[in-house]
């Protein structure tokens, strides 16, 4: 497909190509000047003297006898007990997208297959819940979490996460189900099934794309969550995002600093690793949403 | 649907929402009208051997006892709201009285800490989301030029600054532009200044919690540019050409109008969003220079003694900023639902 509009003339190729390098150069070098910082000490990462030595690693040579250490990892993980917080982290990510996707499609499938008014009002009032900041609804969590002694447990936050995701999943699922033709589980229904029925053996089969895409988004969401993990988790329950700040909070002994910055390179591979390998559906959810929303 | 039905299948999404969205805000808005009790002083005789002096002690056993009876504290109505750490009406009006000119009644506001978070929280509303959907934009045009095997590693690279945790993004960025980091240091060679330091002054954070929400969102919005662009029509293009339309005349007068809405949408995404600035600000441990409503609402609830009330009161006037921002959307979208 060469038409005459999309021919482009060297100097704007050009153009355009300095301008992508630049901004590669930006979205892409903090990660990787991180990643390689982590395996020094803290007086290369934070170099007084030059700031080649965070590359070189001179400080690491003479303080550990290698150009590369894994201390940073093994103050992180092992001393500072940073597993913990994984596992924690792989819990409440792991439940949240399980109970988001199943409570989000049997709503949006609802929302979807519904012509009465109330539909666009409930999905207003969702939009509405999308914009509340997290920290408020927080605020509002406290005292009675803390009068019924719910606070502090995992499963406080699932449930928080997952209630806090549903007005976007409602969102993306109601739209990804408006695609699918309606005349599929109608004509289940036809042959005798409930309208339960048909969503079980006709809609679920084909929904998987669909909610993959939102499932990604979900776990993106309680990955990265931080105002209602720091709040709402005790000290022993809490995941990764948290356990980072806290690391932060007792900077002042030197070398401190690198278990944080090896317990960010540690939180943020996993995060390389998903959008390796799902570009494609995270590309794809953000637009559904921008042209059907 | 039939109604019963419907409302089985919404029934989980619909509860959830209920008691942890809808009945939170509730929580908030009867805590805003409350406050602490005040501690139970009794007076204790204490006597040496030489004279016996009475000294004031706060009755444990007795505060407790009243938060078991009340333990949303003391009613105080309205009082929360107009008290020094929130709308500090009594000092806005001694300061429009006192100041002497606009310049100084704004600096006197500035110190009082809810209007100094609500100073940050807009600027960095307003100034970083026009800035996304420009960076956006240009990203998206440029990366639409390339040819389609450059396209796949392009779009990876631009997405990590979204996906990325925004708390840990955001560190990675602090700790490159400490004095002792890479770009900190590299400032301080370019402008020959060895004292240059960029987390000393409050309008040199400000500038990087903006590059920082910039870098942050640029991708959301690249993405979905991206995608608009796809569907430009190319006839409307070609006959633009014709008709002796620039390069830029085509982007102007052609391509950004076909994508208004999509920008529309990103920037309603983007007010959203920014408008609970919180993560950054954490990260940068900007205290000093910088707060917003989150900020304060977390600084609130993060202490040893918790300020449940003060949390409760900053979050209901953090709502309704939130509503006001979103009038205008709400509004729209219900004339074109009633026009349909």
């Amino acid at each position: 497909m060469s038409s005459i509009a999309t021919r482009k003339s060297p100097a704007v190729k050009f153009a355009a190509g300095a301008f992508l390098i630049i901004w590669l150069i930006l979205a892409a070098f903090p990660f990787f000047w991180t990643l390689w910082g982590s395996f020094k000490v803290q007086g290369d990462f934070f170099s007084k003297a030059d700031w080649t030595n965070a590359i070189f690693g001179v400080r690491t040579l003479v303080e550990t006898g290698a150009s590369f250490t894994g201390n940073g990892y093994h103050g992180a993980w092992v001393q500072e007990e940073f597993w913990r917080a994984v596992l924690n982290t792989g819990t409440v990510v792991f439940f949240v997208v399980i109970i988001s996707l199943t409570f989000g499609a049997l709503g949006g499938y609802a929302l979807s297959r519904s012509g009465f008014r109330y539909v666009f009002w409930l999905l207003m009032i969702a939009l509405v819940f999308r914009a509340m900041p997290h920290i408020t609804l927080v605020s509002g969590y406290l005292l009675p979490f803390f009068e019924w002694n719910l606070w502090g447990h995992l499963s406080t936050t699932i449930i928080v996460l997952v209630a806090i995701n549903q007005p976007f999943t409602l969102w993306m699922l109601h739209s990804f189900f408006q695609n699918i033709p309606k005349d599929l589980d109608e004509s289940a229904m036809v042959d005798g099934c409930t309208r339960f029925q048909a969503f079980r053996y006709v809609i679920v089969p084909v929904m998987w794309p669909g909610v993959i895409t939102t499932g990604l988004f979900s776990f993106l969401l309680a990955y990265n969550d931080f105002a209602v993990t720091v709040l709402l988790l005790s000290k022993e329950n809490q995941t990764m995002v948290p356990k980072i700040a806290g690391f932060l909070g007792s900077t002042q002994e030197e070398g401190n600093v690198m278990f944080a910055v090896a317990a960010v390179v540690s939180a943020t591979a996993p995060l390389f690793v998903l959008v390796l390998f799902f570009q494609r559906q995270i590309v794809s959810g953000l637009t559904a949403g921008a042209v059907k929303g | 649907m039939p109604h019963r039905t419907f409302f089985w299948f919404i029934l989980p999404s619909a509860l959830a929402m209920l008691l942890f969205i809808a009945l939170p805000i509730v929580s908030v808005l009867m805590q805003s009208l409350y406050t602490e009790h005040e501690q139970v002083v009794r007076e204790v005789e204490s006597c040496s051997v030489f004279n016996c002096t009475t000294q004031l002690m706060v009755d444990n056993e007795a505060t407790e006892k009243l938060y078991d009876e009340a333990p949303l504290g003391r009613f105080v109505g309205l009082s929360n709201y107009f008290n020094r750490a929130h709308l500090a009406t009594t000092e806005v009006a001694e300061a429009w009285n006192t100041s002497a000119g606009l310049s100084d009644f704004f600096s006197n506001i500035y110190n009082l800490p809810f209007y100094r978070a609500l100073a940050f929280t807009l600027s960095y509303t307003f100034i970083v989301t026009p800035l996304v959907i420009i960076l956006g934009f240009t990203i998206a045009v440029a990366v639409n030029t390339l040819s389609s095997a450059l396209k796949g590693p392009v779009i990876f690279f631009t997405l990590l600054p979204m996906i990325v945790t925004p708390l840990v993004g955001s560190l990675i960025l602090f700790w490159m532009i400490d004095a002792r980091g890479i770009i900190g240091a590299s400032l301080q060679w370019m402008f020959d200044n060895p004292d240059l330091s960029l987390k000393a002054s409050s309008g040199l954070t400000w500038i990087m919690l903006f590059v920082y929400g910039v870098w942050h969102s640029a991708p959301f919005a690249f993405v979905v540019f991206y995608a608009g662009l796809q569907t430009v029509p190319q006839d409307t293009l070609e006959s633009a050409m014709i008709d002796g339309a620039t390069r830029w005349e085509r982007i102007r007068y052609v391509i950004i109008p076909y994508l208004a809405p999509l920008m529309v949408f990103v920037a309603l995404i983007q007010l959203m969003d920014n408008f609970r600035v919180f993560e950054p600000l954490v990260s940068f441990n900007a205290g000093a220079h910088a707060t917003s409503l989150s900020i304060i609402i977390y600084n609130d609830m993060n202490q040893d003694t918790k300020l449940l009330n003060s949390a409760a009161t900053t979050s209901m006037l953090t709502v309704l900023g939130v509503a006001i921002l979103l009038t205008p959307v709400l509004i729209r979208t219900w004339r074109d639902f009633n026009r349909k």
